[in-house]
């Protein structure tokens, strides 16, 4: 054998640590919050997450009114205001439901930016060369994933909730707005939404399972049936979240 | 066969570390990896250069000491196979192989290849044990134990501590070690007194030494030497909120 | 080479007596010690494998202020852990006649009548509490349906005493005994240092003192001081460079134990285990065992003819040589490891090993298979040939394995009293490092036993005896600096030689003298011819030993070298111990001493004692002999026909 030897120069960056981490023997009890551990972190992450599903669920009911004319449509996003009344006035539980979301969104990306800087901080220094080994590509683009389904939520609501970039405006009729939004001629809007779509039903396979992982529930028995759940749902959102502003933009529903 | 390595060199902690690339000749597909470096090793010192420092001690798979990313995959890319016992006569003829340490700051380098995992002691410290004093044990059929809970006891408890998991997790956790100490004896009748403290106290300590947060990629399961079930990670959840929620 | 023989020595601690007390009887005559001294006493434990491990863990549970120390990165890595077949006890669970008597029985005849029976006794007796304490603790042994322990047949043994987790019975029973130290460690109790490896040990006023320890990492030479220092360091298996001991296991720490004075006993007791993967080429660092249990249901042949070159598959039923079975009806393939192995050397002697080299018989699952279906067999082996798959590329449900014997465990090793004690009051030596409990011979599943009942029941109660008198007071400085001088400069010798052959190199050339002269069967001439060899060699080693690097760093050919080093000074003292013992027992073969037969032939008028070697700074080891008597076990020349 002989061995020749060249020698290379550096090929990946460097990061020396700044100084030793401070002592860590266990027993020196800082006591943690249950929000600060990662685990806690985690849990939040899918307690909020399963918010944003029951509500995704939801939403994907009222949206495939549509298929049962503009009249049961408009009738439903009416009702959804006038939930809890005469006992409450206009738009309570709508409102609280609103808040509730918002803070599941809220909560939901700040577990995610911490886990996110936790990690980045626990590689300081990249390998050069590293290969997957688990295959499950949806795992690995759950935070450029969720990245893309904000920024859609951002235009989805000028468009559909404020009518801010809708054709029909604000003060229009919902079941118009999503003619309107949807007609052929504004196919790109569809092309955008269904992107969207299929970013979120990517989200949700890994997620949702993730989910039942994380709050302890998966286990051997239980493991397929679970992942099995998190495909099926996924997959029905797609279904049903697509089906009408493709059957828009196609024609088929005028 | 004739390779070429490209190795991380790194001649201590404050170093910056480099990739140095070394020809071996005439290597035999059935040397073990680790005999073959050996060769490349005899072969610096004769000619008076630092030889590649690297962990190893059993080198028939059952100690954890050994461990190296090969090709980007911790412990190379034959499956349940530690970097010991990983062979040669899985790569081709020619091929260019990459080696690099354990890369996580909990995992600071020693040199080259070694890393410092004492990191695992101390998550076991905190409470990766049943506390029973030498002598007032009570009679070992005192208690039976269904033989599906010791055989999944005994699947989780395989782990050999190498820390293969941490090295390929995207996220730097060592949530799998941990889980996997949490589920055997959290399976078993007389892990049952400590269960939840232990499940707190070790994914506390596991926080504390910086590893990160488990986003459920699998990366660690599809790399453990030993296959160790990625439900254990989901057991360690449930006892860690329940130690939570009281 | 040349000894002298020095007086007899006497194990004055064991008390007399109906053999059933007393092990209750030393318990109650040795001392106590004060639970408020507790702290105020140091114990320094070296090795954390099974004896150390729970040796170090049960000391700092009692309350003692204790160091351990191992050259690993982490406890959990000691070899023990490697350990596949199972763990001994008597606890007769099965009801198929076996009793405490019958495991020392057993043990003592297995040893070849080599060993004390009073040890042998205890170490049966405290086999029951062992599996107690591992259950307890949440070791994951292999349990029936009815939730109770499973238990097999082992090595022989005629009872199912044997005890098991899967293949990897060692590594459950280590990771418990790790456990209960690291608790330790976060009590406070037990401080622990990983990566340190101990280089000499301090002898002050007569007493051990502390240890002279290189921190791996730095380069640093640390003292340690204390009132008793605990030597669980293991075998010294890799004298031999192949063996199937971790590529790190050495003869160091006790080796300079014994320089400082503890005698060494039994050197030449190396037990050849006979299942173990050929080796398949020059680079081999290391052979790979096969556990033993293989046996159980594997077949033992080679070809009737010489050179029969065919693949195994093609050689009819008439044609093999089912040599085990034939000669040894009753135990068959069952019969002990060393006269397995034996049987493996002779028929390759033959001509008609298989595999590279001759050097490799088969063992085969083909009518294990037929007999079990395909699922049983893998359901009690699959691990074991996944392994050899792995290694060898060859699967063995379809073609036999290929097995041949290897160096596995050293019998011998310092010697020590019924307490543990060496001959220098304050070093304790337990586990496979003390020479005390196997005799000539461990029977399977015994080592687990005795590494576990040292360090988990004898030596906390022995020690307090000892300690008891403490705390021992200031160290001598001059002592203290005496051996760290002394490490510095073997050091530095070994660095500034700048030869032109590794480390390495000198180890394999060392253990291929010691497997051919000093190996599975050893003769006059052999001998002489390695006592011979060894200076020389060890010679060019002082010569011509490159050492790359410093002293200051992280340096693995600087540990490697130094180890090799005093492995010379070990092979030679195995050597002439063999020399002397012109008798065959157990491990030990002289082809001088075999009857018609064959068969290993004892010599019980002239050799019925322990050979315990004093060191001499002048070269001419003393042999002192502790004669040995059997009370109970009739001496008997073992026979498995």
């Amino acid at each position: 054998m002989t061995a020749t030897i060249e020698r290379g120069a550096a090929t990946a960056p460097v990061r020396t640590p700044k100084s030793d981490p401070p002592a860590k023997k266990p027993g020196s009890k800082r006591t943690r919050g249950f929000l600060a551990s990662s685990n806690g972190k985690k849990a939040v992450m899918a307690v909020t997450g399963a918010v944003m599903v029951t509500f995704l669920v939801l939403h994907m009911l009222g949206n495939l009114k549509i298929f049962l004319g503009r009249d049961s449509f408009n009738e439903y996003a009416h009702a959804l205001r006038v939930l809890g009344a005469p006992l409450l006035p206009y738009r309570t539980v709508l409102t609280i439901l609103e808040i509730i979301l918002v803070v599941s969104v809220v909560l939901h990306m700040w577990a995610a930016i911490s886990l996110a800087r936790r990690a980045r901080k626990a590689r300081p220094v990249r390998y050069v060369a590293k290969k997957s080994q688990a295959g499950g590509y949806t795992t690995h683009i759950m935070r450029f994933g969720g990245v893309t389904i904000l920024l859609y939520v951002v235009w989805h609501l000028l468009d559909l909730t404020f009518g801010v970039v809708n054709p029909k405006g604000f003060d229009s009729l919902p079941a118009d707005r999503m003619m309107a939004g949807f007609e052929p001629s504004r196919w790109w809007v569809t092309l955008v939404y269904v992107v969207a779509v299929v970013m979120v039903g990517l989200h949700l396979r890994h997620g949702v399972w993730s989910a039942f992982q994380t709050l302890g529930w998966a286990n051997r028995t239980r493991y397929k049936a679970l992942k099995a759940t998190a495909g099926l749902l996924s997959a029905a959102l797609l279904v049903g979240f697509l089906a009408p502003p493709l059957a828009i933009t196609f024609g088929v529903l005028k | 066969m004739n390779l070429t390595l490209k190795v991380w060199r790194q001649s201590g902690p404050t170093d910056s570390g480099r990739m140095v690339t070394y020809r071996v000749e005439d290597v035999s597909p059935d040397m073990s990896f680790l005999e073959m470096l050996d060769v490349l090793n005899e072969r610096l010192t004769i000619e008076g250069d630092d030889p590649i420092a690297f962990d190893h001690d059993c080198r028939e798979g059952i100690c954890g000491m050994c461990g190296m990313v090969i090709n980007g995959v911790a412990h190379g890319e034959q499956r349940a196979t530690t970097t010991c016992q990983l062979h040669m006569r899985h790569f081709e003829d020619g091929a260019v192989i990459t080696i690099e340490p354990w890369r996580a700051a909990p995992f600071p380098v020693v040199k080259d290849l070694v890393v410092d995992r004492s990191a695992f002691d101390r998550i076991i410290q905190a409470g990766g044990f049943v506390s029973v004093p030498a002598g007032s044990a009570p009679d070992a059929h005192s208690m039976p134990v269904r033989k599906e809970d010791a055989d999944a006891a005994f699947d989780a408890a395989t782990c050999i501590g190498c820390g293969a998991c941490v090295a390929a997790c995207p996220n730097g956790s060592a949530s799998l070690f941990t889980a996997a100490k949490i589920t055997h004896l959290s399976l078993l009748p007389q892990g049952q007194p400590e269960r939840l403290s232990r499940a707190k106290a070790m994914v506390d300590q596991m926080d504390a030494e910086g590893f990160g947060g488990c986003t459920n990629t699998g990366e660690c399961t599809a790399v453990c030497p030993k296959g160790i079930p990625l439900d254990t990670i989901a057991q360690m959840n449930s006892d860690y909120l329940k130690a939570n929620a009281k | 080479m040349k000894y002298v023989e020095g007086a007899e020595i006497r194990d004055t601690k064991a008390p007399a007596g109906p053999i059933e007390e007393r092990w209750e009887k030393r318990k109650f005559s040795a001392k106590l010690v004060n639970p408020a001294n507790k702290r105020k006493l140091n114990v320094i434990v070296v090795g954390t494998g099974l004896a150390g491990g729970s040796a170090a863990a049960t000391l700092g549970e009692l309350g003692y202020n204790v160091k351990s120390f191992c050259y690993q990165d982490s406890p959990r890595r000691a070899h023990s852990i490697a350990a596949q077949g199972g763990i001994n006890a008597a606890k007769n669970y099965r009801g198929d006649g076996d009793s405490i008597y019958r495991l020392f029985y057993d043990t003592v005849k297995g040893g070849d009548f080599r060993a004390r029976e009073s040890n042998v006794y205890r170490l049966a007796q405290v086999s029951v509490n062992i599996i107690d304490q591992a259950v307890a603790q949440g070791v994951p042994f292999a349990r029936e349906y009815g939730g109770l322990l499973d238990t097999r047949s082992f090595g022989g043994a005629q009872v199912s005493r044997t005890f098991y987790a899967r293949g990897q019975t060692g590594q459950q029973l280590l990771l418990g005994a790790y456990q209960a130290l690291e608790r330790q460690v976060a009590a406070g109790t037990v401080e622990m240092f990983t990566r340190h490896e101990m280089l000499d040990l301090i002898v002050a006023d007569g007493r051990a003192r502390g240890i002279i320890v290189r921190d791996m990492v730095t380069g640093e030479i640390e003292r340690h001081v204390a009132d008793a220092v605990v030597l669980a360091t293991g075998g010294y298996g890799n004298v031999f460079f192949l063996s199937t001991n971790a590529k790190g296991c050495n003869t160091t720490a006790i080796w300079r134990a014994h320089e400082r004075g503890a005698y060494f006993a039994n050197p030449c007791y190396t037990q050849i285990h006979p299942t173990c993967i050929p080796v398949s080429g020059e680079y081999q660092s290391k052979l790979t065992l096969m556990s033993e249990s293989l046996r159980n249901d594997g077949r033992v042949w080679v070809p009737l003819r010489k050179g029969d070159d065919r693949v195994p598959g093609d050689i009819p039923e008439d044609e093999r040589d089912y040599y085990l079975e034939r000669i040894y009806p009753a135990f068959g393939n069952l019969v002990p490891r060393d006269i397995a192995s034996r049987a493996a050397k002779n028929v390759c002697d033959e001509g008609r090993g298989v595999g590279p080299g001759g050097l490799g018989v088969y063992l085969d699952f083909r009518d294990a298979i037929n007999r079990l279906g395909r699922d049983a067999v893998e359901k009690k082996y699959g691990n074991l040939f996944e392994m050899y798959e792995r290694i060898t590329g060859e699967n063995p449900y379809e073609t036999p394995m290929r097995i041949y014997p290897a160096v596995h465990y050293t019998m011998g090793g310092l010697w020590v009293d019924y307490d543990l004690q060496s001959t220098i009051p304050g070093l304790f030596v337990i586990g496979e490092a003390n020479f005390s409990d196997h005799g000539a011979n461990r029977l399977g599943a015994s080592a687990l036993m005795q590494g576990l009942a040292d360090g988990y029941f004898v030596l906390p109660t022995t020690i307090g005896d000892y300690l008891a008198a403490g705390p021992f007071g200031e160290v001598d400085e001059e002592a203290v600096a005496e051996a760290e001088i002394k490490v510095r400069s073997k050091i530095e010798r070994l660095l500034s030689v700048n030869g032109t052959r590794t480390p390495d190199s000198f180890h394999r050339e060392l253990g291929r003298l010691m497997w051919d002269y000093c190996g599975m069967e050893r003769t006059e001439e052999s001998l002489r011819k390695a006592l011979e060899r060894i200076p020389e060699l060890r010679a060019e080693f002082w010569e011509n030993v490159k050492v790359t690097g410093t002293a200051e760093e992280l340096n693995q050919v600087l540990e490697k070298a130094g180890r090799v080093a005093d492995f010379f000074d070990l092979a030679e003292l195995m050597c002439l111990d063999a020399l002397v013992r012109t008798e065959s027992c157990g491990g030990h073969f002289r082809a001088e001493s075999q009857d018609a037969d064959g068969e290993a032939l004892r010599d019980d008028e002239n050799f019925a004692h322990v050979s315990a070697w004093e060191h001499s700074p002048e070269g001419v080891p003393v042999l002192h002999k502790e004669p040995l008597e059997y009370e109970y076990v009739k001496m008997t020349q073992r026979s498995y026909k």
